[in-house]
């Protein structure tokens, strides 16, 4: 198991550097993906209705959502490379499956995101308001699409469909249709998405709320107070059910090892526990300090207390995740902190619903707070999905370790894992800081400078934010 | 045409566009200091391919995923070969970015200062690396039976049989890519701003274009000896020979051009030169993705490294949607953004 992860390999490298530039590139898109929607919601109440504090919400929005953009796509490039640097014969393997989405996503996702979001950046005297709504229309369907056929390419990895492997021992597809409309596709994509929009509802009430903590903006902090609350109190309930339920579901079904392994359920029995806390005992197969839920286990996968599910001990040692300790942690800090998410937003609706969220200083310190937290929830939501599909590079036809790139030596990986680390530790600390540096400059005011009609706030707001 | 000379086609044209249109923005880098000195300057040089930069490296990024789907047995011994080159692209990429997103975040001059110096070195960079890529390209690499290899940054700088990605050919490629790209930013800078901008870069290319005759020159006369297979594919397929002829002769409309102090027309021709020229390059290289230093029959060609007759197809009908949009957005949003960046409404920065 632990002993056959090598460190000093290529392949440990590998894995480490793909690991690291894949997590840190996440931390942006899920911002990017959740706020698109949210904006969306913003600008249409502002187009549609006529409402200036929302065009305003949305406008300091979209500096958030062009910042965290930035960071996005300049991380998100060396993703696709890397499946050629790093992973040479995986991608000779599986070029003729995934080479598919992963071109249609540059031709149908990020060419509609960098021509609207240059309209967005420079064209807000330009344009008129229409196309300035229509751009936030065309930037939340491009970025989700984005996120589709990303979802796709990994849910061919998770559960290959729609191939054929040649005698050359490489696959095909043998139908696009069938790559695209992958089952695994519906839950996870459900579940990655919805993940992405409580990101953003939580960024956007931490924001709110230190802002009305402070006592500052205050009306701009009640619109973003509103809208995250509200859109966090849906979304952190659809993490739970469906989305992750049937995604685990979907995970029992047909890879049954990881389930059994992120449950850190090691023997087969009828009516199984389901593990709340404690340590998995690899030398024992145990759980050490265990508190779990009796039967809870076999009721949430078969709706029934007394059904059998099969543990890890009933599968070959050698096809059980390498990750195994750390994949168990995972899974517990996704489903264990999406748990918490639930009772936050909802105890903050009601307070809003009844007209007290604004002045209850506990629960807006509360919410302050919360905004890390979905962020650590979706990096452990795809560590479990990727630790978990472990040995499998793609599962059930291709090995990590039969993945790699054989001519790129432990040495070079090494050298441009150090390079990757410094140079993200360093624009990390750069978003951040110009994160926090935007959220004190604040949403300047179109209330304040006065606004006669909707139309000439539009156009006028275009002079107060010029520097 | 077959389906995977089709491929060959449609890859060998979106990297030749790329080429052609983030190469503008990679020589604006380069020339950025010289060319633009007060912070009122660079911000209207930023103006200028602000708006359209991102769009342009997306060209990239297609056409990596297009040569993935087409041909993955070239896409995964290209970039596993080329290891340490392509990361050095991509931190020159990510830095290029992130300057120039950030410079104009805060009114800082030191800031706005770093910014400037990262958006030079990474253009410069750029425009190097690419040059010395296609120089690989052209030479051949160290490709072993099993089609895989691993180019080190330099071995004996000769274009023999173990060489590494730098040598005397693919540097003289660099520099020859340099002098190209900066003439073209200079020349976008041309059509696109008034005043002391404008008169700077047209001067820079004015000269410019003579050091790009002549490294052009040299490196052509060395193509045959450093290359045989180039010159016999145009022995063998000499219709191709307009390619060249067309390359030649738009460099003359460029010169025309600027003689005539027709801005856009000079960005037009050269634009056209970098496309038919690197087109060129490719219609000699047909059928090899990779030429093999070595044993010929190590070579990537169409023919060993095509993915499925179905994959091709379906993807060349999505492909043909998918390009339209792609047509559609990109006129829309150069139109949009047409004319000297001092007289459009542009908001600087979000």
């Amino acid at each position: 198991m632990d002993e056959a992860v090598i460190i000093n390999s290529a392949l440990f490298y590998d894995r480490l550097q793909f690991a690291v530039t894949a997590t840190f590139h996440y931390l942006f898109p899920q911002l990017t993906m959740g706020l698109a929607a949210l904006i969306l919601y913003l600008k249409s109440r502002a187009y549609w209705f006529r409402d200036v504090h929302y065009d305003q919400a949305a406008h300091f929005w979209t500096k958030i959502f062009a910042l965290s953009f930035a960071f996005g796509v300049v991380t998100g490039i060396p993703l696709e490379f890397q499946f050629g640097m790093n992973w040479a014969k995986f991608s000779r393997f599986a070029g003729g499956v995934i080479g598919q989405t992963l071109a249609m996503e540059g031709l149908f996702a990020f060419f509609l995101e960098s021509t609207f979001l240059g309209i967005l950046l420079y064209g807000r005297k330009m344009f008129t308001p229409f196309v300035l709504w229509l751009t936030t229309l065309m930037l939340f369907i491009g970025s989700w699409l984005s996120g589709y056929f990303i979802i796709a390419t990994n849910a061919w990895m998770q559960h290959p469909v729609a191939y054929v492997v040649d005698p050359d021992g490489s696959v095909h597809v043998t139908s696009l249709w069938g790559l695209l409309t992958n089952p695994w596709i519906v839950w996870q994509y459900a579940h990655t998405m919805t993940a992405a929009v409580v990101t953003g509802s939580f960024v956007m009430a931490a924001v709110g709320a230190y802002y009305l903590l402070s006592g500052i903006h205050v009306e701009a902090a009640k619109t973003f107070l509103k809208t995250g609350v509200v859109a966090g109190a849906i979304t952190t309930s659809l993490m739970l059910f469906p989305t992750g339920h049937h995604a685990a579901l979907q995970v029992f079904e047909h890879q049954p090892i990881k389930g059994a392994a992120f449950e850190g359920h090691f023997h087969t029995e009828a009516g199984a526990d389901l593990v709340l806390m404690g340590q998995p005992n690899m030398d024992t197969l145990t759980i050490d300090n265990p508190l779990v839920l009796p039967k809870m286990l076999s009721f949430i996968i078969h709706k029934h207390f007394g059904a059998e599910i099969k543990g890890l001990t009933d599968f070959p040692r050698d096809e059980w995740p390498d990750t195994m300790p750390l994949l168990y942690y995972t899974y517990h800090i996704m489903v264990g902190l999406g748990t918490i998410f639930i009772p936050v937003m909802a105890t903050a609706l009601v307070l809003l619903l009844r007209g007290r969220l604004f002045e209850a200083r506990w629960m807006l310190w509360t919410l302050m707070l919360f905004a890390p937290f979905p962020y650590i929830a979706t990096t452990a939501g795809w560590m479990t999905a990727e630790l978990g599909r472990q040995p499998w590079l793609v599962y059930g036809l291709l090995q990590t370790a039969e993945g790699n790139s054989p001519l790129v030596g432990s040495g070079n990986v090494l050298f441009t894992l150090l390079g990757y680390l410094g140079l993200y530790l360093l624009i990390g600390l750069l978003f951040l800081f110009l994160f926090f540096e935007t959220v004190s400059r604040g949403p300047s005011g179109v209330g304040a400078s006065g606004t006669s009609s909707w139309k000439a706030g539009l156009h006028e707001e275009g002079t107060y934010v010029a520097r | 045409m077959s389906l995977d000379e089709l491929w060959f086609a449609i890859i060998a044209l979106v990297f030749a566009v790329y080429a052609a249109l983030d190469g503008f923005d990679f020589g604006v880098g380069a020339l950025y200091l010289f060319v633009a000195r007060t912070d009122e300057e660079r911000r209207l040089v930023m103006k200028a391919i602000g708006p359209v930069w991102k769009g342009n490296e997306v060209w990239l990024v297609s056409g990596g995923g297009l040569l993935f789907l087409a041909f993955p047995k070239a896409f995964s011994a290209a970039f596993s070969g080329f290891y340490l080159a392509l990361n050095l692209v991509l931190w020159c990429l990510i830095m290029r970015g992130l300057a120039i997103g950030l410079r104009s975040h805060l009114e800082n001059p030191l800031w706005r200062s770093l910014w400037d110096a990262i958006f030079a070195v990474t253009g410069f960079l750029l425009a190097l690396v690419f040059g010395v890529a296609l120089g690989n390209l052209v030479r051949g690499v160290p490709l072993g039976p099993d089609g895989y290899f691993f180019a080190a940054f330099w071995t004996t700088f000769l274009p023999d049989d173990s060489p590494g990605i730098l040598d005397w050919f693919t540097v003289l490629m660099g520099l020859l890519s340099v002098a190209i790209l900066m003439v073209h930013g200079a020349n976008y800078l041309a059509t696109k701003t008034d005043g002391p901008v404008n008169i700077r870069a047209r001067r820079f290319a004015e000269i410019g274009q003579w050091v790009v005759l002549l490294l052009g020159i040299a490196a052509t006369a060395a193509l045959p000896f450093v290359q045989p297979a180039l010159w016999e594919s145009y022995v063998a397929h000499p219709f191709g020979t307009v390619l060249p002829l067309i390359a030649a002769s738009v460099l003359l409309t460029a010169w025309y051009g600027r003689r005539s102090g027709r801005n856009f027309m000079v960005f037009v021709s050269w634009s056209l030169f970098i496309l038919v020229g690197l087109l060129s390059l490719a219609w000699g290289l047909f059928p090899n993705l990779l030429i093999a230093t070595g044993d010929p029959a190590h070579s990537l060609t169409i023919l060993n490294s095509a993915a499925s007759p179905y994959g091709l197809q379906i993807g060349l009908v999505w492909f043909t949607v998918g390009m339209t949009l792609v047509i559609a957005y990109t006129t829309w949003v150069y139109t949009s953004f047409a004319g000297k960046v001092e007289q459009l409404p542009l908001e600087e920065h979000y």
